[in-house]
């Protein structure tokens, strides 16, 4: 491929991780875009003009790219495009569970589905020619269990790619007015038409084992079937949209009973029923819909124990029982010398006893919701909690404060801020300014400028942005200065209008990352600790803890941020550098 | 032959490097190498769980609850956590050294005595294998090299399929050449202790 673009998300961000170093070397151009939608439509754009692309994101990331996409499918690609999205079953680090092989059927796309990250390297390649031959972009569905997995793979030579392309103008191709518009849509499906040909011939579409009872699976299911069970004809089905229809009327019929494997939502499942009831066969098929397997949670090889009545699975060990022992929980937390943590102190304080809504986002303040901050009250998508401040403002009569991110206020936390002014919405918006992509691993974002790939570009200012759309109250605080913050969002509290609060400081992670960490150390001064244990209460940081009465810091944790010597009311911790 | 490590701690203790090191000297034995684990949000202080499974015909990435050959535990509380991966033949290496978790520094939690995590583990498996890492790793040079000291441990685990020179190798490729010699003398002291 020549073109990749993105925004960072897990399961997917490590792809963005590793093109980021080695996009230079590997000829070929990566950027990370500002947000899902920006990303697909820069791919797109060298689809078209014949350099083969990479789109590639989250499965919520692709509801923010679903609109082009949709489009996409009528214009076609000139240059292999593929779109990847990588499902979180189980949303390990996810708002939802959502399963994106139905943006497949929704679009009419192909889809492949890799079981392996072996498997995954060598579908890029047949995943191209099926891009290629259809002129259609090509996704590219995976889950947690295959992008978090490891395991050997071989890399063979790979050809130069090419990443400059001419764009052939078309205007019916690519002008998709209502006229034109109705001529694509059934461009496509005569494509689908002859996706579906493909399909039926498709190498990834293959039967393994045999058995006169049938399973039909996909993705990382067929890992754990052909793992753990025996006896059984198995059709492994890694090209998933359009379905072998035909392909799979053959195996059904001849199965004393068939049972599909897959997470999520019954997708092939129903796919599988509908071929059966047009071809005539009356195979019983089991699955989700007659309850045998589970539609939520990511599966395991125990999820097929639920098959034994079914098929012939291995039968496994008695496992130990679980400890009865009360084990503390320790669920992920913010960082210490976090600054997310002296601004939530900060609003906590001047909030104080008033009703108001903690519309927050998604980002690593979103572990805000944990005590003593609970600062979330409602999260939805990324943006998401300024959009909904506003509606707040207007649906009750409570003061909705919204937390945003720097990188998620360039992904879509402009539009709410624009949205407020004009419709003179009663919110705080505070951007948490730690001048990274955090929670992903630290990608960089329009507000930190980028340097990789041989491009440098400066970093975007959000407080000339934020006056350049009209903020008339606008505040930039350093959060480590926790004190001086809460007197600011008094200010904030009592404006009349659509207030922005800027928490400025960089993620420490960050900076020990690229080994730019000023080493200094906070130190309790035991004559002065009362042992009130304020700076526990109000930062919760994870180097600070009380022993005999005292409060003490833990120095391998410790990064001398100050926000426990800002709150102390006895000054009996100083900063050392 | 089919071989397999549940590796359990706390973001940031180093399972992700051992079971890398425990993933590619699998593979320069020329098995079939199968993990998986999840992270993202593990790095901020949360538990952390990975899955290396080796041997013939290996392709899935997770482990049936209760099959796993060897539990490698960097810390008790992660330890008992996890102790249902296993069953009673199941090898246990439980690095002694305890780490807080935030609610537990707030007072809102309380972490149990160690010793009855230990006598909790040592009543459920036979093969229970208690190390000091974090005193083993001050003494080889660096609190950090405790991952070392854990992998050399896990090289001395009875029917353990890796020969301890290859595990050994493959960690020491891994690790920054001006943190070799640290890394050496921990994996070794590791081993050594566990091998008693």
């Amino acid at each position: 491929m020549g073109f990749a673009s993105t925004y960072p998300g897990t399961p997917s961000s490590e792809i963005g991780n590793i093109l980021e170093v080695i996009s230079s070397d590997a000829g070929m151009y990566f950027e990370f875009s500002n947000n899902e939608k920006v990303a697909l439509e820069v791919s797109a754009a060298a689809a078209v003009s014949g350099v083969r692309s990479f789109a590639f994101m989250k499965h919520v990331g692709l509801n923010v790219a679903a609109d082009p996409l949709m489009t996409l499918a009528y214009s076609g690609v000139n240059g292999g495009m593929l779109v990847l999205t990588a499902d979180d079953p189980s949303a390990h680090s996810s708002q939802n569970e959502q399963d994106n092989r139905y943006y497949a059927s929704l679009g009419l796309l192909p889809m492949v589905e890799p079981s392996t990250p072996a498997e995954a390297k060598d579908m890029v390649a047949e995943a191209y020619a099926i891009s290629e031959e259809l002129q259609l972009p090509v996704l590219f569905r995976t889950t947690t269990r295959v992008n978090h997995a490891r395991g050997v793979v071989d890399f063979k030579d790979r050809q130069t790619p090419v990443t400059k392309g001419h764009f052939e103008k078309d205007v019916v191709r690519f002008v998709n007015i209502p006229a034109y518009a109705r001529v694509n849509r059934n461009v496509l499906l005569e494509k689908n038409k002859r996706a579906l040909d493909l399909s039926e011939e498709s190498p990834l579409n293959y039967t393994v084992g045999e058995g006169e009872v049938g399973v039909i699976t996909s993705g990382v299911s067929f890992t754990y079937v052909s793992e753990y069970i025996s006896g059984a004809e198995i059709l492994k089905l890694g090209f998933t949209s359009p379905l072998p229809e035909k392909k799979i009327a053959e195996f059904v019929k001849s199965k004393k009973h068939v049972v599909v494997v897959e997470e999520l939502d019954p997708y092939l499942e129903d796919s599988v029923l509908r071929i059966c009831a047009q071809y005539g066969i009356s195979v019983p098929v089991y699955g989700k819909r007659s309850g045998h397997l589970p539609r939520a949670g990511e599966y395991s090889p125990d999820t097929l124990t639920g098959l034994s009545g079914l098929l012939d699975v291995k039968t496994f060990q008695d496992p130990n029982p679980r400890c009865d022992i009360r084990l503390p929980s320790r669920p992920p937390t913010l960082c210490a010398g976090c600054p997310h943590r002296g601004m939530f102190a900060a609003v906590k304080k001047a909030v104080g006893k008033r009703d108001v809504v903690y519309c927050s986002d998604i980002g690593c303040y979103t572990l805000g919701v944990q005590p003593p901050f609970n600062a979330a009250d409602f999260i939805i998508c990324m943006g998401g909690g300024a959009g909904a401040a506003g509606g707040f403002s207007k649906a009750t009569d409570q003061l909705p404060i919204a937390f945003m991110g720097d990188s998620t206020f360039f992904h879509s936390g402009v539009s709410p801020l624009i949205n407020a002014l004009f419709n003179n919405h009663r919110i705080i918006m505070v951007i948490l300014d730690n001048r990274t992509t955090a929670m992903t691993g630290h990608q960089p974002n329009p507000g930190t400028g980028r340097d990789h790939g041989g491009i440098t570009t400066d970093a975007l200012d959000i407080e000339s942005l934020v006056r350049g759309v009209g903020a008339k109250f606008v505040r930039t605080l350093n959060p480590y200065d926790v004190k001086g913050s809460t007197e600011a969002f008094k200010e904030a509290i009592e404006y009349d209008g659509v207030a922005v609060v800027i928490s400025k400081c960089p993620c420490p992670l960050e900076l020990k990352k690229r080994k730019v960490l000023v080493p200094a150390m906070c130190e309790v001064d035991p004559e002065k600790c009362i042992g009130c244990g304020i700076c526990l209460k109000t930062i919760a940081c994870p180097a600070l803890s009380k022993r005999d009465d005292l409060c003490v810091i833990d120095p391998t944790q410790c990064i001398g941020c100050g926000m426990c010597a800002n709150v102390c009311p006895k000054k009996a911790i100083e900063v050392k550098k | 032959m089919k071989y397999a490590v549940q590796i359990v701690g706390v973001g940031g203790q180093g399972v992700l490097l051992a079971s890398m090191v425990l993933g590619n000297a699998a593979k320069n034995m020329g098995f079939q190498v199968s993990m998986s684990e999840v992270h993202g949000m593990a790095q901020r202080g949360g538990s952390v769980l990975s899955t290396v499974r080796f041997g013939d015909d290996v392709v899935s990435p997770l482990e049936p609850v209760g099959s796993a050959d060897m539990i490698l535990g960097f810390e008790p509380v992660e330890t008992c956590r996890n102790i249902h991966l296993g069953n009673p033949s199941t090898a246990v290496v439980m690095n002694l050294d305890p780490l807080l978790p935030p609610m537990v520094v707030t007072g809102a939690e309380t972490y149990p005595d160690v010793p009855l995590l230990v006598d909790f583990v040592k009543s459920k498996n036979d093969r229970l294998v208690t190390i000091d890492a974090t005193r083993i790793a001050v003494e080889a040079g660096k609190a950090v090299a405790a991952n070392a000291v854990m992998i050399g441990a896990m090289a001395a685990v009875k029917g353990f399929p890796i020969p301890v020179e290859v595990l050994r190798d493959t960690l020491l490729e891994q690790v920054p050449p001006k943190f070799r010699d640290l890394n050496a003398k921990a994996f070794d002291m590791g081993y050594s202790v566990a091998s008693q």
